[in-house]
């Protein structure tokens, strides 16, 4: 779901010492520390104050949370209870612990969390991650640290004070020339009381060993063996494979099926009808017929040959043409009102220059590499699921909904994800695995094919947007008015849903960052006709493509260089109402000063205005705020006589507070230009009489490397501020950068994507 | 029944004589190294040798193979990681990491026909397989240095 952002959780750190868990990975004298959320931990534990140790949290049956363990020989255990699908966390989690710990990253083992609610939020979306456990995992480490300095002092006898853990993995007695390793101490800490919070010392930024210093992935040798990590690759005795044949059209029903010549193929065991959802879709499968056999290619080859006559349903009306022109009327008419500030209707009456544009940006599907897939295995009242998913929660609720089990019977490992982007948040393909399995009584193996990725997405939105502004005589707006319409997210979670939520609208829609004295947001409504879905920066693509590209439009209306007169629409730099909740925006000052910053750095380093643009080569510029962080992106582009685009350089430049570590953050931005390059070029799904057109990379291209920018440059603000989110906000700012550099090179606008609509390839 | 040898292993195969490598590779062999991603030799997730050059096992159907000698990234190295694995691993390629094993065995096939590759060779030869997190300059990168490493 989008929510608004959170400024953190409540999390209280207990000493979970002897007890039994990850299926004996510890031994028995390990010295174990976890946290959880403390409301659910009081439960948990009977109304244990959080914080507190009692004995009464050892006898309750609750799995740890985020927590490290020590063994004697000294290893330490992280878990990392959040997904990895190239976003990094099983890296940049880990070390915020072993960074406080003092612990030697060498001799760290990362464990993944299995889904369970103790963990709080591990529904690995929004960009969250960092920003959300940053204090909880410091917390953590430092915690355990002073329990090993005074298990050390205890063991020595000598006052705490002399005690410290330096360098790493010991703790040292500098008077008497003694250390003692970690692992030896592990016992005797675990004896000690869990200090409480005030008596921790975190270390000072200039302290730390880990946080800020780049790392390469913790896993990146095993992903480069070809391991078996993903959920691709999870293979269980006696498991099935199972490809569905669902319905073409959302909504559309079985009629009839015909499985003859499906059941006369070798390796095909049975067909198993899956029930329609019922309204709103949420995340329930989509319905269809199975078709169960003893491998991957049995399954699709015996699917192809299933005769199946559909009722297609409501949604055959939906045809992207006519769909579009009714998004962009209804763009053109007043909506609903989202945010006002000053007199927009008063100042545009006072006359003035006006300029006005609408722009159009299409459906996308996620297309992450490894299509949905989900092994699940039902055995009576148990339910056991291996996938590849954002949300394991969301994996136990909706498998134990749809089999009518409790949730803490279904057990959800998570896998390595090849690919999320928001797909892997809605566990439907899972539901599905476990819907076949409780039929079958074998653990059944769902493999979604491409095909059926791109088909049956839940969608990035399609959205119109009308913009307008009056200027003045030196071209800077005065009033500005801008709306957009698009089938919201909620529509998946209520059927009667047409408008934007807030958090649509928080994503680069409410407010702009510039100084405009009189502004209007508004938002239109429109029904969906497929599922809707989050994708990589959500709504905050068609926002910063029409917000952004309209500055530049202006910029250019105004006779002055683009990146001058951002600066100028930018202003100074002052904090600026976004209509955060209270404490976002306590603790996350939307302070437009750290984009004008960032605007610079990027400029600077692509050392704009170097070159005359036009004659086919040119620069563009564009800056958004988005889950917190501030990014500019400079684009440089070479277009040739037949409209083929080269993207030689891009320049990004990024404020995301303190960054736990920068290598994964410049990776993240290094993607989210190359992301943002398959929504710019050719990203753009459509449908007709309700069937989506695309089907596999074919017809949905993504960016390759021959068409993928050569040199993307990321610089990192040093920043003191929280950390905020990395793994989204590259991808906002990179499209309309990319646009305006187009039309620096040859005077062409874009205002619909994608660029192959343009004329541009 | 169509007879080869699966990282130097010889193997029997009596199954559908459609079924594309790939899936023999994965479900049946348990070589699931080599990924799944689009079926039709689109993206180079599926990408193995054969006779030491890169094909896309998922559109390569085992009656095809009678006597062919197939390498999967399982089978690249007997010695520890191969030059290609620590260039990826010294530049940090992956992210989620799904397509970097057929990224992997792309540029190996590259690099035995091409020592030292150019940058217009390694676009050629890698804009066939996709990495949807876009690590491309990073491989680009990691090639030249597995191609630094190997001179």
């Amino acid at each position: 779901m989008i929510t608004l952002e959170k400024a953190s959780e409540d999390f209280a750190v207990v000493n979970v010492t002897r007890r039994s868990f990850l299926q004996g990975a510890l031994s028995a004298s390990a010295f174990v520390l976890c946290v959880a959320k403390a409301p659910l931990l009081a439960k948990a534990a009977g109304n244990v104050a959080p914080g507190s140790v009692s004995p009464s949290i050892d006898a309750t049956a609750f799995h740890p949370s985020i927590f490290l363990g020590i063994q004697p020989d000294g290893t330490v255990l992280i878990v990392a209870h959040r997904t990895e699908m190239g976003n990094g966390v099983r890296t940049s989690l880990p070390r915020i612990i072993a960074d406080e710990l003092d612990a030697d990253w060498s001799r760290v083992k990362v464990i993944q969390g299995d889904g369970d609610e103790r963990y709080g939020s591990q529904d690995t979306d929004g960009s969250h991650s960092v920003r959300e456990f940053f204090d909880t995992l410091r917390e953590t480490g430092a915690t355990a640290r002073l329990m090993l300095v005074r298990a050390a002092a205890q063991q020595w006898g000598v006052p705490e004070a002399q005690c410290e853990a330096d360098p790493v993995h010991v703790v040292s007695h500098k008077a008497s020339n003694r250390t003692i390793g970690y692992g030896e101490l592990a016992a005797l800490a675990a004896k000690q009381p869990v200090p409480k919070k005030e008596e921790l010392k975190l270390k000072s930024p200039s302290e730390w060993r880990y946080i800020g210093k780049p790392a390469p992935g913790y896993d990146v040798t095993d992903v480069c063996a070809g391991k078996p990590l993903f959920g691709m690759d999870v293979r269980v005795d006696g498991m099935l494979y199972a490809a569905i044949a669902h319905p073409p059209v959302l909504g559309g029903k079985v009629k009839s099926v015909d499985d003859s010549a499906t059941l006369k193929l070798k390796g095909v065991k049975q067909t198993i009808p899956i029930d329609p959802f019922t309204p709103p879709h949420h995340f329930q499968p989509l319905g269809g017929v199975a078709v169960i056999a003893d491998n991957t290619w049995s399954a699709f080859k015996g699917r192809d040959a299933l005769k199946i006559e559909w009722d297609n349903g409501a949604h055959v009306v939906y045809n992207s043409p006519d769909y579009k022109k009714q998004l962009q009327e209804t763009a053109r008419q007043p909506g609903k009102v989202v945010h006002t500030i000053g007199d927009p209707d008063a100042a545009f009456s006072k006359g003035g220059k006006l300029i006005e544009a609408e722009y159009y940006a299409p459906h996308l599907a996620h297309a992450s590499m490894e299509p949905p897939v989900a092994v699940a295995d039902v055995q009576g009242e148990k339910v056991t699921v291996w996938s590849p998913t954002q949300n394991p929660q969301g994996v136990q609720e909706e498998v134990a909904k749809k089999l009518g089990l409790k949730k803490e019977n279904v057990t959800c490992h998570v896998t390595f994800l090849g690919g999320g982007f928001g797909r892997k948040s809605k566990p439907d393909y899972a539901v599905e695995a476990a819907v076949l399995s409780k039929t079958t009584g074998k653990p059944v193996k769902v493999v979604w094919s491409r095909e059926d990725d791109i088909k049956f997405d839940y969608f990035h939105s399609v959205a119109a947007m009308y913009i307008k502004a009056a200027v003045d005589d030196k071209g800077m707006p005065k009033a500005w008015l801008q709306r957009s319409v698009f089938p919201p997210i909620s529509s998946t979670f209520d059927k009667d849903a047409v408008y934007g939520s807030d958090g649509e609208m928080s994503l680069g829609w409410n407010v702009i960052p510039f100084d405009v004295p009189n502004f209007r947001s508004e938002n239109g409504k429109a029904v969906n006709h497929v599922r809707i879905g989050w994708l990589r920066s959500v709504a905050n693509i068609y926002h910063a493509f029409a917000v952004q590209s309209f500055a530049n439009e202006l910029a250019y209306a105004a006779n002055r260089d683009p990146y001058d007169y951002l600066l100028a629409l930018i202003g100074s730099g002052h904090v600026i109402d976004a209509k955060q909740p209270p404490d976002v925006a306590a603790k996350y000052p939307y302070d437009t000063a750290r984009l004008r910053h960032v605007a610079r750095l990027a400029a600077d380093k692509a050392n704009w205005g170097r070159k005359k643009s036009g004659n086919g080569w040119g620069m563009g510029i564009a800056v958004h705020r988005s889950f917190l962080t501030y990014v500019a992106s400079v684009v440089e582009v070479e277009v040739d006589q037949s409209g083929a685009v080269r993207i030689p350089n891009v320049y990004t430049a990024v404020d995301a507070g303190i960054v736990a570590n920068p290598e994964m953050v410049r990776s993240q931005f290094e993607g989210a230009a190359v992301f943002g390059t398959s929504i710019a070029r050719t990203g753009e799904i459509t449908a007709t009489n309700g069937v989506i057109d695309q089907s596999n990379f074919h017809n949905y291209p993504v960016a390759r490397m021959n068409d993928a920018p050569v040199q993307v440059d990321v610089q990192i603000v040093e920043s003191s501020a929280p950390p905020a989110g990395v793994g989204e906000p590259g991808v906002p700012p990179f499209v309309p950068a990319l646009c305006n550099a187009i039309y620096a090179a040859t005077g062409k606008r874009v205002r619909e994507l994608p660029l192959a609509r343009n004329g541009f390839a | 029944m169509v007879h080869l040898k699966v990282n130097g292993s010889a193997q029997a195969f009596d199954g559908d004589p459609d079924m594309p490598l790939l899936w023999y590779l994965r479900d049946i062999l348990g070589f699931t190294g080599t990924k799944f991603g689009c079926g039709m030799a689109l993206c180079g997730a599926c990408t193995v040798l054969e006779n030491g050059k890169a094909i896309r096992s998922c559109s390569t159907p085992m009656k095809q193979l009678e006597g062919r000698e197939i390498t999967t990234i399982e089978g690249i190295s007997t010695h520890g990681p191969h030059a290609v694995q620590r260039a990826w691993a010294a530049v940090n390629v992956p992210q989620c990491g799904y397509c970097q094993t057929g990224q992997i065995m792309q540029a190996i096939s590259l690099l035995s026909s091409k020592p030292h590759p150019t940058d217009a060779d390694i676009d050629d030869e890698m804009s066939g397989n996709i990495c949807r997190c876009g690590t491309y300059q990073r491989i680009r990168a990691a090639i030249k240095e597995a191609a630094k490493e190997r001179a």
